[in-house]
């Protein structure tokens, strides 16, 4: 054993002392400690396409605007910066409910941003309950919505069910077949996966309820990539309406498809991906009269500033369902921050019975559930407008039918 | 004697242990055990008989569907038996058809057999039941979940040093090293094989039933995820898939060092995943445990 010497007693001491002192420096010169936000989303695997779409450059959009203007504001005026603390998923809901425990009990997070699709929301449910973390579950298709937002009180569903898509389109080709402009015949084709599945179900019933005939219902595969056959029954089938409820790949795939067989349907639907910001492209420049899932008001000034600003720093333009949804819910965060300050159920209680202004208008939820949504859309000029529900602000009337591609 | 002691020492310190974590620490550890099991079973057929499997994630996903299907009609501990048994007849039907391929042919159909389970039950659940998607709502806490896995480990872990002293044991190895040999031993090939996948392949899927109430949310494309077969084999033979402790010795560090690269590269991860494999294969052609016997061997030969 050595015994400390006076002078190495003194150097320690002196060192302790000008650690304690820098520590003291560096906490005077921050005003405020960060607002902790953390988030795990899927960087790589089969979600990392949505997640890299809809939600991170949202949440990098919202996080950068937030810091430039001093940070979030506290209900007693002061700012506070956010720092963000991410992980990757890697789409796998084991990896996600890890990062999710981890950075509710290792990183002790202030707020956490929710991932990117149905399943993974569900996979955090259970657990952001038992943290106690408002969970902001924006995008997550699901009929089950109701039951999922009574099972876990602070969970909020955002995006609607497949059902409501389904009627929703029923309604536009319903008003369509009453004024003659198509026959009442509609060629349906749809992926073997969860969205697709729900779609469908959602739709049998629907077109049957609005007087239509499915003359040709076929599901394919999850990853098929070649749909010549099945455009080409669709073709055949004698349907006017041509409808798909299928994935990105899948929509760009029937889109060129289509083209290049010469299949002309007067409604031309395709579901995810029809509303991407790069579909003109894929479309060869012929998006004009495609239909698809979701929309926008276009001609809100709100809607137009937020796509000039997601272009600006993500340098492609949001898709037009999911994308101002997810922005609108970190709106309804940042307000309901700056009303209640960060305690959990305060947050909770506000999320449920407050109302917020964001870029898809005044916001308040049903039953924990955003309704005010955009069912169906459509490119026309070079937007994606949204044509139902009819009555909603800045709906537009359906163009019918397309012009030939 | 005192070995077995210490193994019992460690177990009850290892049950201890929640009480003591975060609930992320937690997590980690399932994860960890899960990673130990699965590795444990997977080297329990594979690593004598060097049949290299990629069908973790085809048993694994089935346990996990089982559970989803079954966990609002039966009671649990009826749930996972349910699954054990659907494990152990998928197996059977597996290991009766194909054992007979060997080489490349096995690892090849192995890998086709995740794939073909999965789209027999998205054809299933499209056309019959017209729900993709089932949801998992069990009070198992993950601390249940946890002891559960560790009990499966530790059986595991006790199932291979038990077969590596019989019959069954010898007869595998002997089978890794040259079929024709056994088979002119008098060794039943078809049968020795086929035990030795069935119960390893039991296991994995039990691994499957016992992890799942932790997704709440499960669907074909999400339980039958290939990385985890990947991930198995590689931690096994990182370790040594042909002794006992092999595959723990590497599950552990690889996991650790996996969960350490996702939380501080989340962006570069995959390619470092790539990357680690490749050196895997290379560096520890044998495994670490027998590399490290090797190096100590060397030095013993230096300083005698």
């Amino acid at each position: 054993m050595t015994r400390m010497t006076r002078r190495k007693a003194m150097t320690a001491l002196a060192c302790a002392t000008a650690i304690g002192f820098s520590f003291a420096s560096s906490a005077a010169v921050a005003a405020e400690p960060p607002i902790k936000i953390g988030y795990a989303v899927a960087k790589t695997g089969a979600n990392a396409t949505g997640a890299g779409i809809t939600t991170i450059p949202n949440y990098q959009l919202w996080v950068k605007e937030v810091n430039q203007a001093g940070g979030l504001t506290m209900p007693d005026g002061k700012k506070r910066m956010i720092e963000v603390v991410e992980y990757d998923d890697r789409s796998s809901n084991e990896d996600l409910v890890r990062a999710i425990e981890r950075l509710a009990s290792q990183d002790k997070v202030d707020f956490i941003l929710p991932p990117w699709g149905t399943g993974p929301n569900l996979a955090i449910a259970p657990l952001m309950d038992r943290f106690g973390y408002p969970q902001l579950a924006v995008t997550s298709v699901t009929d089950k919505a109701p039951e999922f937002a009574a099972r876990w009180k602070r969970s909020y569903w955002m995006l609607g069910g497949g059902h409501d898509y389904a009627v929703g389109l029923a309604n536009v080709l319903k008003a369509a077949k009453a004024a003659g402009t198509i026959n009442n015949k509609i060629a349906m084709v749809s992926v073997a996966d969860g969205f697709g599945i729900d779609l469908v179900k959602g739709a049998r019933p629907a077109f049957k309820d609005a007087g239509f005939e499915v003359a040709y219902d076929k599901t394919y595969p999850l990853g098929t990539s070649d749909f010549a056959a099945l455009m080409n029954e669709a073709k055949k089938s004698g349907a006017d309406s041509f409808v798909a409820f299928s994935y990105p790949p899948d929509s760009f795939g029937m889109t060129k498809t289509a083209q290049s067989i010469g299949f002309n349907p007067k409604v031309f639907y395709v579901g995810v991906g029809g509303a991407f910001p790069i579909f003109p492209k894929v479309s060869d420049g012929k998006a004009e009269g495609v239909m698809s899932i979701g929309g926008v008001d276009a001609s809100s000034p709100a809607i137009q500033d937020y796509f000039k600003r997601h272009t600006a720093s993500a340098g492609a333009p949001p898709d037009s369902w999911a994308s101002a949804i997810t922005y609108a819910s970190l709106q309804m965060l940042q307000q309901a921050v700056q009303r209640v300050g960060l305690d959990h159920a305060k947050l909770a209680n506000e999320f449920s019975t407050s109302s917020f202004d964001t870029i898809i208008g005044p916001v308040k939820l049903k039953d924990n559930q955003l309704r005010d949504l955009w069912w169906v859309g459509q490119w026309q000029g070079n937007a994606f407008k949204g044509l139902d529900p009819a009555g909603k602000t800045g709906a537009v009337p359906a163009v019918i039918p397309k012009p030939t591609w | 004697m005192s070995r077995i002691a210490l193994a019992v020492v460690t177990v009850v310190l290892l049950a201890a242990i929640p009480g003591y974590l975060s609930d992320y620490s937690l997590g980690l550890m399932i994860g960890l055990v899960t990673y130990v099991t699965l590795a444990s079973a997977w080297a329990l057929f594979s690593g004598h008989t060097r049949y290299v499997s990629l069908a973790t994630v085809a048993f694994y996903g089935s346990g996990a569907y089982t559970v989803a299907v079954l966990n609002e009609s039966l009671p649990y501990p009826l749930v996972l038996l349910c699954a054990g048994l659907i494990g152990f007849l998928l197996a059977l039907i597996v290991g009766l058809s194909t054992l007979r391929l060997a080489g490349i042919y096995f690892v090849i159909f192995s890998f086709g057999l995740a794939e073909l389970i999965r789209q027999l039950i998205t054809w299933y659940e499209v056309n019959v039941t017209g729900t993709l998607g089932r949801y998992i709502f069990l009070d198992v806490t993950a601390r249940g979940i946890y002891w559960q896995m560790l009990a499966l480990a530790v059986f595991t872990i006790g199932l291979s040093a038990w077969i590596g002293r019989h019959r069954l044991g010898l007869a595998l190895k002997v089978i890794g090293d040259d079929e024709m040999v056994a088979a002119h031993s008098g060794i039943d090939l078809s049968r020795t094989k086929l035990i030795a996948f069935t119960l390893s392949s039991t296991i994995i899927t039990l691994a499957g039933a016992i992890a799942s109430p932790r997704w709440t949310y499960v669907e074909p494309s999400l339980v039958f995820n290939p990385t985890v077969s990947f991930l198995t084999v590689i931690m096994a033979l990182l370790g040594g898939a042909n002794r006992l402790w092999g595959p723990l010795m590497g599950a552990v560090p690889l996991f650790l060092l996996f969960e350490w690269l996702s939380v501080s590269f989340p962006d570069t991860y995959p390619v470092i995943l790539g990357l680690m494999f490749i050196a895997v294969v290379f560096l520890f052609p044998q495994g670490l445990l027998s590399s490290a016997e090797a190096f100590r061997n060397r030095l013993k030969g230096g300083t005698a």
